[in-house]
């Protein structure tokens, strides 16, 4: 009975969101900010890439919320996992020769890719949180290789708080310098080059060391625990 | 370029399935991993290559660990 009624509410559900969806033209431009975006973003913020020059320039109060978002969740997993947790003496089995080795040929490469991709944000595809979260697999693969190796507690809550350090205080010099919070106060330089688009390079590898310094200390966190 | 398409959204699907199915937390894990995967693929297809890099390695790789981590402090098999 529960079943049937569950379904025919799944199906009435479908059909609402289909009809009303059919109706809205896909892939066509409709609003007018998005196509500012795409004219005048490479002009006006120095970013060749214009997903940087949104999440970065023109949205970037909404990424200081974002990094926040990830700040507090980090936050909160250490506290519940700590509170509970005593020191206790485990016996760490070794991994496989294969995989040993294998995580310490490709933990350095990880790592450089990563930075690359943040430091490249404003370039090329990429940004703080991607090149974040694949350092943070690549910790990840060091926790699964190289057992008996750990980060150091201390450095990566010093890189976690100045990248989110470095963040608002580039975004209060904005507002100092530029008139309102995190405006884009140095100069653009010319596009396509590295240092180039202000402080959008600057706010993304803040972003990178806080997002993989954070998300290496999740499961740094869960693989203490268990 | 259609077939490759549809046949990704199928994997996708497929994978989708097996993960409500499977009694195997951790078989069910590597199906939702599938399924991220093969969304990061789309999304880069969709010419999305920033989502494409975030899901692949956060959804892919980061949300599998958590869940087996987990599943290991846990129980494996679901009633």
């Amino acid at each position: 009975m529960r079943r049937t009624v569950a379904i025919l509410l799944l199906i009435i559900a479908g059909l609402g969101i289909s009809l009303s969806l059919t109706s809205i033209p896909f892939g066509v431009p409709k609003t007018k900010v998005g196509r500012h975006y795409i004219n005048e973003g490479v002009k006006e913020t120095g970013a060749t890439n214009i997903v940087t020059s949104v999440v970065v320039n023109y949205r970037g109060f909404d990424t200081l919320g974002e990094v926040t978002v990830l700040f507090i969740a980090a936050i909160g997993l250490g506290a519940v996992l700590t509170a509970s947790g005593k020191e206790k003496e485990r016996k760490i089995e070794p991994a496989s020769l294969i995989l040993g080795t294998g995580c310490r040929f490709l933990f350095p490469l990880i790592l450089v890719f990563g930075t690359y991709v943040f430091i490249h944000g404003h370039l090329t595809p990429g940004g703080g949180f991607q090149g974040g979260a694949i350092i943070a697999s690549g910790f990840l693969l060091i926790y699964l290789g190289c057992r008996e190796r750990r980060i150091s507690r201390v450095a990566s809550n010093l890189a976690e708080s100045l990248g989110g350090l470095t963040f608002v205080v580039i975004g209060l010099l904005g507002l100092v310098f530029g008139g309102h919070f995190l405006s884009n106060f140095l100069p653009r330089g010319t596009a396509n080059a590295l240092f180039s688009a202000g402080i959008i390079p600057i706010i993304y590898i803040a972003v990178g060391f806080k997002v993989g310094s954070e998300l290496a200390g999740i499961i740094d966190n869960l693989i203490e625990e268990s | 370029m259609i077939f490759i398409v549809s046949f990704l959204v199928v994997l996708m699907l497929v994978g989708a399935v097996a993960a409500s199915i499977f009694r195997d937390l951790i078989s069910a894990v590597i199906s939702a991993t599938l399924v991220s995967l093969v969304a990061a693929i789309l999304f880069y297809l969709l010419a999305a290559p920033d989502v494409a890099m975030a899901e692949a390695a956060i959804g892919a790789a980061l949300t599998a660990a958590i869940f087996i981590i987990a599943i290991r402090r846990t129980k494996r098999y679901e009633e």
